[in-house]
């Protein structure tokens, strides 16, 4: 069994006002894992990854990092883990040469400053306040900062917001590296793309719960595919042969146009292009999708969406929506 | 360069390397002080106010008539001006510190670290009160030099009214910065306190030349305490009682300070 450093049971958080914005959550990661935190603004990430910081205490629940209580046992946690907030964070009237001497002073076992800001491409920006650097260079600094101390554990709150492609790719090698070091990482982000390419595993959190976890692969596995294409003319869907038989699971209707669910899709697509080509009809518009990753996500995000809305028109839940929204600024 | 010999000299360095208080300490303190010297407006404010200060209350002082209270021009002063480098160089250039820090949410990322959180505070403070105590030197030598004042009668008092000063000032502009959203705002939270100092804590109108039941409301005030030791120090006709009295409310105040400080210190903003 490989070790777990990070184990969250039932993990709670308030805020003054009463929002709930983590609501019972659970998840561990082991050692040398990357584990994302999926999820849209104000579905919990923030601040689920401020309580394993030990930045606050939990409502409800337990944190482990390491073995410890990183809120009641920060001195035997602190040492051993690099963090990055989501934004800033250090003196604008600073150096980036005087920020990284002071953050080094404050951390155990910190590698030169030099060697700090080589490693995450600004060597060359040492004597430039931290107010004049790109809003990328700001993150950098940040991620140099978090790694310093040559952590085993890094939280990353959205690393690479504000990044452009280059430098998202950039943060992206960096963090593999580290990673094939055996460094635990624990990351946020609202990019799937990054969640794809980095992730051991994941999980989407939405309103403060876990909607779905697993590693990639689990997570798409759960969500069907998508067969859809217009219906030739004078047909119905009944025209079609069985839907049970070609392994579809549910089918919509939009005007012409018709969507099959499926967890086969192989053996679905083909008993549909079968009977297409012996029927002599054209399937326009045909289009033939794996599950992926957005659809998982989108359809999470959907199905709350739709509930939110039946809370709505029930009149209740309404006050809950809106404040959501605010939430994620206090955060 | 390989990475596993990274991560071996990584794990090397981390048992041989742990951070000590002191080093952090002296880490913030050093970022501190850089801040404060690009810093102009509290710069200006810690640096040149409270040198200013010693001519207008010797104005005022020269006005007062102080027959009979056992007081010189000297010993009315020199107090005064310590009180208005406590005031001005430690706890108003404080309350602008700790209100930016945190708006800049430099306290939110230092607590991520292995800081502890009166570290933090200590480390930014660390400059202002390296620049309050170098005032309060310079005061001296200058009232000493110019205003005829002599030694002091019972050093010991002096001593004691800049000790509990310098923990407690800190303390207060914690407390202040808590209260207020912003940094303009926090500027204008430390006036009041800035005022009562002024008028009813003995800088501006020693206490003698106050009825006694207004001088008696104005000991419990922050800085009554410091100022009466300061100017017992002096004259060295203050009682033993009254100068354990003064002791015990400037305590009292340290106290209640720390403890508004871990009740209602806000390591970030609110938004």
């Amino acid at each position: 069994m490989t070790e777990q450093v990070i184990d969250v049971t039932g993990l709670r958080r308030s805020y003054a006002g009463g929002f709930e914005a983590v609501r019972g959550i659970s998840f561990t990661v082991g050692r040398g894992e990357l584990f994302a935190l999926l999820g849209t603004n104000g579905a919990g990430k923030t601040s689920t990854l401020e309580l394993l910081e030990g930045l606050a205490e939990p409502a409800g629940g337990a944190v482990r990092v390491l073995g410890h209580d990183p809120y009641q046992e920060r001195e035997a946690v602190r040492p051993r883990i690099g963090v990055m907030l989501q934004e800033g964070g250090f003196p604008s009237e600073l150096t980036v040469t005087e920020t990284a001497r002071m953050w080094a002073g404050c951390t155990s076992g910190a590698r030169p400053v030099g060697e700090a800001l080589e490693a995450v491409g600004l060597a060359g920006r040492g004597s430039v306040r931290v107010k004049q650097l790109s809003g990328g260079e700001k993150r950098r600094l940040d991620l140099a900062m978090a790694l310093i101390g040559d952590p085993e554990v890094l939280f990353l709150d959205e690393p690479t917001t504000g990044l452009d492609a280059e430098g998202r790719r950039e943060t992206w090698n960096l963090v593999r590296a580290l990673r094939e070091r055996g460094t635990t990482v624990l990351l946020t982000t609202h990019y799937l793309e990054e969640a794809e390419q980095l992730a051991d595993r994941l999980a989407i959190l939405h309103e403060g719960r876990i909607a779905a976890t697993g590693t990639v692969a689990d997570v798409v596995a759960s969500q069907p595919s998508h067969i859809s294409f217009e219906l030739p003319e004078g047909y119905l869907p009944g025209d079609l042969p069985p839907l049970a038989q070609l392994g579809v699971s549910g089918h919509d209707m939009a005007g012409d146009r018709i969507l099959l669910r499926t967890t086969e899709l192989q053996r679905a697509a083909t008993g549909l292009l079968v009977w297409a080509e012996r029927a002599g009809v054209e399937l326009r518009g045909l289009d033939v999708r794996a599950a992926s990753l957005e659809e998982a996500f989108l359809r999470i995000a959907q199905d709350a969406t739709r509930a939110a809305a039946d809370r709505v028109s029930d009149g209740s839940g309404a006050g809950d929506g809106s404040h959501s929204t605010d939430k994620e600024t206090v955060a | 360069m390989s990475s596993t010999t990274t991560a071996a000299k990584g794990v090397a360095a981390r048992s041989a390397a742990r951070t000590t208080p002191a080093g952090r300490l002296r880490a913030m303190a050093r970022a501190e002080l850089t801040l404060l010297g690009r810093s102009k407006g509290v710069l200006f404010t810690a640096m040149f106010v409270p040198l200013m200060m010693p001519f207008s209350a010797r104005q005022a002082a020269t006005g007062m008539d102080l027959d009979g209270t056992g007081l010189s021009i000297g010993t009315v002063v020199l107090p005064a001006s310590i009180g208005f480098s406590l005031l001005f160089a430690v706890y108003s250039a404080l309350v602008s510190v700790y209100a930016s820090r945190r708006e800049e949410l430099v306290l939110k990322r230092l607590r991520t670290g292995e800081v502890r959180d009166l570290e933090i505070l200590a480390g930014a403070a660390i400059p202002s009160v390296a620049i309050g105590l170098a005032q309060c030197v310079l005061l001296t030598v200058g009232c000493m030099a110019l205003l005829d004042v002599g030694a002091p009668e019972a050093p010991l008092y002096a001593v004691l009214g800049l000790l509990v000063a310098f923990a407690l000032w800190p303390v207060l502009a914690a407390v202040t910065a808590s209260f207020s959203r912003s940094v303009e705002s926090a500027q204008v939270a430390a006036l009041p306190l800035v005022f009562v100092s002024f008028f009813a804590s003995g800088t501006l109108i020693p206490l003698e030349v106050l009825p006694d039941n207004v001088a008696a409301v104005c000991r419990l005030m922050p800085l009554t305490p410091s100022i009466e030791l300061i100017r017992g120090g002096w004259t060295g006709d203050m009682a033993a009682t009254d100068a354990l009295r003064a002791l015990v409310i400037a305590v009292a105040w340290i106290v209640g300070g720390v403890f508004a400080v871990r009740r209602w210190f806000r390591w970030e903003p609110r938004r």
